[in-house]
């Protein structure tokens, strides 16, 4: 990556990284306890190491929060503490409480489920450690809603939204004062596309979760999804059957409620050539943009979700 | 659905997804803005831009295809713009109120298109947009040719400093793909650009909704012999190599001191080269030494360019922190407290000439005062009017100040030390995008006359800490009362003081001010200039002002070194201060023979933090002057 090119002139990926590191540098700069939220998927390990490669030789001076549900597949916790450890950075775990003390899970609860692990968990640890700034790794070309969010996108002090409120965001000036109660999610990947993460993770030899990666794994097939049976929680209905099916993830969340692919792409290039040629978008593979309509995630980020 | 994309990337990937990962990875990007009028097709268009390079998912068009059903506005066909306009509430109203950005691939780029709007009230959306842009598309309907916002967003895009400006006559299919209309509206429009100084610009005829000249030459147009958009996308010149070639600076984010062994400046390069060896300087110190490592996690470099994220190491141990710029030794910018800037106005509040507002450019934060501006301009006519002010919006010239020396260049040469915001210190909303045009000849020539016998030497003659003691209140709250109980403790405990009384003040100094907001603003400014004179001779100053705007108290305060400014709300409930009526004022004010009096008919904005408040409802002068005087000597 950073080899420059003979005629050195940057390249996108290039550009895009120096742009999220510019990022990162200014939020440590202005903010007095900023976090890295860390869902252990592939966009938060390319977020990752671009904070790692902004305060080398220094650790980065921020701790990874997790906001775990209890649910996420098991390669995710095994690949969330190594990193921790490689990185030298703390790792924050929250889980709800209220969501533990009412047993709440993907299966019986729906809706309730991401509310209450993930939107209410991530404003009860934002609330606790009184972090004024968190980084996210949300992208804009994932969905509609968030093409139109600025890089410093604003919570009130319930963590709401307001759209049509926005900052304006000029240059790579950002505006980082707060008003009192307000925070910040702060998002240094915007401008990259689901391409320049997996290219990205090729060139520099990001770790990822292995179940980017096509294995064969117990499956069931549910209301057109395909579900791996990740551990004894998982509830079969009458008749099914876990099936051995070689298959592989777009993009991970809970596994009772993340799709899988079958596909026989064991390396980062095939998965980026199936990624190119495929016909569905990323986030099909999860339940959570079907609400509401067309308006999905914008509602749920009104709400606090991130 | 015409034609077929003229780059399709699926053949490759298919066949040698390692030669074209190799190819992705060497590409280059461009960042550009499209900009027009309500109707003129920019939804439309984006949308084909991602449909024709293959950026829309299967589900994505089946989504498309039935939405374009339910609220499309091409009778059944597909509506791209539904795929683009994100928000729901513009999803309704079917027009783009937020700047969106949007992501496309060719064989040679990477695109990222900032879709920005074309209504008046969002004009801020689309300098956003603009700021970061390499290039503009300025949509033009071919059956309106150009309107008031096609030269207003031209305008804008040439204020910016966009030097690729592509004029893409959207909707020929609507006009028979007609060459004499085409021609028309290029003419028109080459008129206009040559009258505000736009260089030049490359016309295409398009139908974005058809896909005429998009991708694939028009079978439409065969009058028509330039290169389609995409093709010309392809090929302009992006910024950041242009800004390869400029003088070496970087701004300083973030000091890297991990141990005592490494001490490593952090920024990303905005102009020129960096390499081991070279000679740097720091601004503003001036101080200067030799790049010793270009250090990353991926090892160090030998050399590094604009648009790269660094830490440098040097040779020496020089002070450097955020907000100093690291410069090519030889080639120094320049720094400076007073300038000319072009400000384009983006908040519902008005500037407040006068005010102190927080000025950010590059990593430097300093606060600035604005000059009532020298002109505004019509973006409708390009007139330049004369204004006291600048409502949302507006655009204009006006001199600056700020409070310490800012490191800059002309934003035509540099965007990164020329660009700059405003915020208001209150409500930290980004009220300004300004652009540094030169320093005022004032700033240089105008040095501190160094002294001999400085305040500590003042102070210590009269054994005593100087202190600025800011009674703030309404009218006939009772400042003038304490404050005057107070200085005559002080003079007998042997202390050197003085009062500047608000009415005394406007007797002489200020007597050529009124009660408006912008006087109000300045009659605080001048007599904290002389308290902070006052406090140099080493006196202790009351003051007693209404002084009603917090922003004001506050840029006193932000005059005097910490600690010296100590506020004392002397709080009493407007009910109580308008009974007590001492002078008679609230009688007048309600009678109507008074304009502007605080707490009727403009605002007092109580303190957040005061040092010490007074509550006036169950503490006597002369308690509350016993517990001020307690307190100053107590600091001391």
């Amino acid at each position: 990556m950073s080899r420059l090119l003979d005629h050195q002139r940057l390249t996108h990926l290039q550009r895009l990284e120096a742009e999220a590191i510019h990022i990162m540098r200014e939020v440590v700069a202005e903010a007095d306890n900023p976090v890295m939220l860390y869902s252990v998927g592939k966009d938060s390990a390319v977020m990752l190491h671009l904070a790692r490669k902004a305060f080398y030789p220094s650790p980065p001076p921020f701790p990874l929060l997790h906001v775990d549900t209890t649910w996420k597949f098991r390669e995710m916790y095994r690949l969330r503490d190594r990193m921790a450890a490689e990185s030298g950075m703390t790792l924050l775990v929250h889980q709800n409480p209220e969501a533990i003390e009412r047993g709440i899970n993907p299966f019986d609860h729906g809706a309730l489920h991401t509310d209450m692990w993930k939107t209410e968990g991530l404003k009860q640890a934002l609330d606790h450690y009184g972090f004024d700034a968190a980084f996210g790794g949300a992208r804009r070309d994932e969905e509609k809603s968030r093409a139109k969010e600025r890089i410093f996108s604003f919570r009130t002090a319930t963590h709401g939204w307001d759209p049509k409120n926005q900052r304006p965001e000029l240059w790579n000036l950002y505006n980082a004062r707060k008003n009192k109660g307000e925070s910040i999610r702060v998002f240094p990947i915007s401008n990259w596309t689901e391409l320049d993460i997996w290219q990205y993770i090729h060139l520099n030899d990001v770790p990822i979760v292995p179940l980017y990666f096509a294995a064969e794994r117990p499956t069931v097939e549910r209301d057109g999804m395909l579900l791996m049976v990740d551990d004894e929680r998982f509830r079969l209905l009458p008749g099914e059957q876990p099936v051995m099916r070689s298959i592989r993830f777009r993009t991970l969340g809970c596994y009772p409620l993340t799709g899988a692919v079958e596909s026989r792409a064991t390396t980062l290039p095939q998965v980026i050539q199936e990624t190119l040629l495929t016909t569905t978008s990323e986030r099909q593979g999860r339940a959570i943009d079907k609400d509401a309509g067309g308006a999905g995630m914008e509602v749920k980020k009104q709400q606090g979700y991130f | 659905m015409s034609t077929a994309p003229a780059y399709v990337v699926d053949d490759l990937v298919a066949r040698d997804i390692d030669a074209y990962l190799d190819s992705h990875q060497h590409k280059t990007m461009l960042r550009f803005i499209t900009c027009g009028s309500v109707d003129d097709g920019k939804s439309t268009l984006i949308g084909r831009l991602l449909y024709d390079s293959k950026m829309i998912f299967e589900d994505q068009l089946a989504a498309l295809e039935s939405d374009s059903r339910k609220q499309g506005t091409q009778g059944g066909e597909i509506d791209f713009a539904l795929l683009v306009d994100g928000l729901a509430a513009e999803r309704e109203q079917g027009i783009t109120i937020d700047v969106a950005y949007r992501f496309f691939n060719t064989e040679k780029r990477k695109f990222i298109v900032a879709d920005c709007p074309g209504h008046e009230q969002y004009t801020r959306n689309m300098v956003t947009g603009a700021s970061t842009a390499d290039l503009a598309v300025i949509l033009i309907d071919a059956r309106k040719g150009v309107l008031t916002q096609t030269r207003r967003h031209s305008y804008l895009c040439h204020l910016i400093g966009i030097r690729n400006i592509v004029l893409a006559v959207n909707k020929m299919d609507l006009v028979g793909y007609d060459q004499a209309t085409f021609d028309t509206i290029v003419a028109d429009y080459a008129a206009f650009a040559e009258s505000i100084g736009i260089a030049g610009f490359t016309a295409l005829p398009i139908s974005g909704f058809k896909g005429d000249n998009i991708t694939a030459r028009s079978p439409n147009m065969p009058w028509y012999h330039g290169p389609t958009l995409v093709e010309h996308l392809e090929t302009v010149e992006v910024l950041a190599s242009v800004d390869a070639d400029k003088p070496f600076r970087m701004p300083v984010q973030w000091v890297n001191r991990p141990h005592l062994d490494f001490r490593g400046f952090s920024g990303l390069i905005a102009t020129g080269r960096v390499a081991v060896g070279d000679k740097v300087r720091v601004l503003p110190s001036g101080k200067t030494s030799a790049v010793t490592r270009i250090v990353t996690l991926d090892g160090d470099l030998p050399q590094a360019v604009a648009g790269q994220s660094v830490t440098l190491c040097f040779a020496d141990e020089i002070d450097c922190s955020r907000g100093d710029v690291i410069a090519a030794a030889e080639q120094p910018p320049e720094a400076a407290d007073q300038f000319e800037a072009t400000l384009v106005w983006l908040d519902d509040a008005a500037l407040r000439v006068g005010r102190g507002y927080w000025l950010k450019l590059g990593t430097q934060t300093g606060s600035a005062t604005v000059q009532q501006p020298k002109y505004v301009v019509n973006v409708n006519t390009l007139e330049q009017l004369a204004a006291k002010t600048l409502d949302l919006n507006a655009i204009g010239v006006a001199e600056l100040t700020t409070d310490r020396p800012i490191v800059f260049e002309p934003y035509a040469d540099n965007r990164t030390l020329g660009g700059f915001i405003l915020i208001d210190k209150l409500t930290n909303a980004t009220v300004a995008a300004g652009m540094l045009h030169f320093s005022l000849r004032r700033a240089q020539n105008v040095h501190w006359q160094a002294v001999d016998v400085g305040r500590e030497a003042h102070a210590a003659l009269k054994e005593q800490k100087p202190a600025v003691l800011w009674f703030t209140g309404l009218s006939g709250s009772g400042k003038s009362t304490i404050a005057n109980l107070v200085e005559k403790r002080l003079h007998a405990l042997g202390r050197h003081t003085f009062l500047l009384d608000g009415d005394n003040v406007r007797h002489g100094l200020n007597k050529d001010l009124g009660f408006t907001e912008a006087d109000r603003i300045e009659n605080i400014r001048r007599v904290g200039e002389v308290a902070k004179l006052m406090t140099d001779a080493g006196l202790i100053v009351l003051t007693a002002f209404i002084s009603p705007f917090r922003a004001e108290r506050e840029m006193v305060r932000a005059m005097l070194p910490a600690g010296e400014f100590v506020e004392v709300f002397v709080d009493t409930p407007f009910a109580e201060a308008e009974r007590r009526d001492v002078k008679g004022l609230y009688k007048k004010a309600r009678a109507g023979l008074l304009k502007n009096f605080t707490g009727i008919d403009s605002p007092y904005e109580r303190p957040e933090a005061p040092e010490v408040r007074i509550d006036t409802t169950v503490t006597t002068p002369e308690q509350a002057a016993e517990q001020i005087v307690d307190l100053l000597l107590r600091r001391a």
